[in-house]
């Protein structure tokens, strides 16, 4: 039983030995998009548990990763100094969410504290995805597809038309985010190392999470919806709310990840909130293997971090749109998939032992 | 192994199931008209009927996966038509289906621990914790699912894949599964399907062990010497309305039976 912490375990060594890496060679800069890679890697695993496992398909993550970013930006830059006899700006104030930083110019400004505003930001994700998944999830294939595409191309829209949310250019100068003291989230370089650390660390605790998810009761009844959803409501399964329940989980790791990716990056725009990086998240899932965490999540390190660093060029788009077309047509199950794994570890174990015998 | 609950060993004479006046039409078909029953508690009520005769209909109603047009379905003195199928299984009432619809990706025993999610109640947060009272659950059901495939005789496939399991290991499985949900009724829509007259033979005990431990059983079947050999009382389904209902040895004398199945001039 305690074996499915293995492989956390062997992802904690490798994360640490990539940072020696870099630092032995010198190549320091990749820190920087390992960093975002793993927030990007957030929306990965989650989005894996709600195709991959619970079977149901959304095209609107980025959607939700933008409602994460772009609240937690507007309500950390937002100067809430003209409303400051407001009585609820006074409560907000003396309970700490609000906080007196220095603007632009040097002057005073009010904003929210970068927890309180994570803290909101995932509230509204809550809310949001289950105001859209309660209707949506009655849907299944393509009809699921096509809705969540919808509600994508509507988050993408508002915040591109929107100019408190700074319209084509985007909310910019993002405080940092001060976890606890001395551990802040901002790409500045004398916290690189750091970062790298709690972005990976947050990955490991996500895949910690939903790797018991995976093993426990609810776990189990999402694999069985996946496969037979009429047979799995029969055992008293409540079908509707797991298939929410999962939904909302999964664009709350959607979320958490452009909370943190927008206080790294000091910004985050519009394109953050596009059709194409859906299409991006669900090819990586694809990928990966669907219902296999660590297949996605290390396709998505892999083309994540080349993505970012440019190795695709204008491309970028175009690759994974080709990736999920080749996909679609000759691995429909995916490329890594579980079975591929157990073969393997079967063949190996076989081996063993037909040596053990021979010796 | 006592697979009921104790206080639902009673004398027969309960009625457990009492269907009013059902009534299922798609479109310009009724499948289902009018149609009243009732299964007495710990029997095993047979219902045949020839293709088309609505008897995969009436399943459905009863368990909840179509709403019946009108009438009544009280089960154990609730009326649960209407309701989904999870809130019909919460009630005590359990199926298989007619064609296998085992839990693809997972293992004989995640099958049957699936029946057990209904008696456990670890959630997201919990599961996700993996506190130590899930963790105890997890593995109280564990071996509650085993005790279940012992009792069916398929302990030994506990760790293999559903549906890599021979034909009859899978309509085994399924029992098993709708078993683990420890129920009061337990629908059987064509358990002898696609099994052999050996494993049909087998299936036909497994079914009298299961009455025999306090579960009333109402099942659909085509083979006949299943029904009149396990079966204390049988409904005669025809186009959608019952035609007979009674004693398996009444039920062979019935001439509406016998023209319905042999044609008039046997009658």
């Amino acid at each position: 039983m305690r074996s499915r912490y293995a492989p956390i375990l062997f992802f904690s060594a490798v994360v640490i030995a990539v940072q020696l890496l870099t630092f032995t060679t010198d190549r320091q800069q990749y820190l920087t998009q390992l960093t975002m890679t793993g927030y990007y890697s957030l929306v990965i695993v989650g989005l894996c548990m709600l195709m991959g496992y619970a079977g149901q398909i959304s095209l609107g993550h980025a959607g939700f990763f933008a409602i994460g970013g772009y609240v937690s930006a507007f309500l950390t830059t937002y100067d809430l100094m003209q409303h400051k006899a407001n009585p609820l700006i006074g409560l907000f104030s003396r309970a700490g969410l609000i906080v007196t930083v220095q603007d632009l110019y040097g002057g005073d400004a009010l904003v929210f504290h970068p927890w309180a505003a994570c803290i909101a930001a995932i509230l509204v994700t809550v809310l949001i995805s289950y105001v859209i998944g309660g209707p949506v999830l009655k849907l299944k294939g393509h009809y699921l597809a096509m809705a969540t595409l919808g509600f994508g191309t509507i988050v993408y829209k508002i915040v591109i038309g929107t100019s408190f949310f700074g319209a084509a250019d985007g909310l910019s100068d993002i405080p940092g985010f001060k976890l606890l003291p001395g551990l802040e989230v901002s790409g500045k370089t004398p916290v690189r190392i750091q970062n790298y650390y709690i972005s990976w660390g947050m990955v490991a605790l996500a895949m910690l999470l939903l790797t018991n998810l995976i093993h426990s009761r609810a776990g189990k009844a999402l694999r069985a919806i996946h496969s037979a959803e009429d047979a799995a409501n029969a055992m008293g399964v409540n079908t509707g709310r797991y298939k929410l329940n999962i939904f909302v989980l999964s664009a709350v790791f959607a979320a958490v990840g452009g909370v943190f990716l927008t206080h790294y990056n000091g910004g985050i725009g519009p394109s953050e909130a596009s059709i194409m990086k859906s299409v991006r998240y669900v090819a990586i899932v694809a990928i990966g293997g669907m219902a296999n965490l660590w297949g996605a999540l290390s396709m998505g390190i892999i083309l994540n971090f080349f993505s970012l660093r440019g190795y695709f060029g204008s491309y970028d788009d175009a690759v994974f749109g080709v990736i999920l077309i080749l996909i679609m047509l000759f691995a429909p199950e995916g490329l890594l998939r579980r079975e591929v794994f157990q073969g393997a570890k079967k063949w190996l174990s076989g081996r063993r032992k037909t040596e053990g015998q021979k010796a | 192994m006592a697979l009921g609950p104790p206080e639902d060993r009673g004398p027969k004479s309960v009625t457990i199931l009492d269907v009013r006046n059902l009534n299922k039409r798609f479109g310009g078909l009724q499948a289902v008209g009018d149609v009243s029953f009732s299964v007495q508690q710990g029997s095993i009520k047979a219902l045949i009927g020839p293709n088309g005769a609505g008897k995969t209909t009436l399943f459905n109603l009863l368990s909840g996966v179509l709403p019946p047009d009108s009438g009544t379905i009280n089960f154990n003195s609730t009326e649960v038509q209407g309701m989904e199928p999870y809130q019909v299984a919460a009630k005590g009432m359990s199926r298989t289906f007619q064609h296998i619809r085992l839990f693809t990706h997972m293992t004989a025993l995640e099958n049957i621990m699936i029946g057990r999610h209904m008696h456990s109640r670890a959630g997201f947060f919990a599961g996700m914790l993996s506190l130590p009272w899930t963790r105890k659950e997890e593995r109280s059901v564990r071996e509650r699912a085993l005790d279940i495939m012992s009792f069916l005789g398929i302990a030994d496939f506990a760790d293999t894949e559903a549906t890599s399991l021979a034909y009859g290991q899978q309509r085994a499985l399924e029992l098993g599964r709708a078993l683990a949900c420890e129920p009061k009724l337990l629908l059987l829509d064509e358990p002898a399907a696609g099994l052999n007259m050996r494993e049909t033979a087998e299936m036909a005990k497994m079914i009298s062990r299961i009455r025999d431990t306090g579960i009333t059983v109402l099942l659909v079947e085509h083979d006949m010497s299943l029904v009149m050999n396990i079966s204390d009382e049988i409904v005669v389904l025809s186009y959608g309305q019952k035609i007979a209902d009674d004693k398996p040895l009444a039920i062979q004398k019935n001439p509406e039976v016998i023209k319905v199945y042999l044609g008039e001039e046997h009658a």
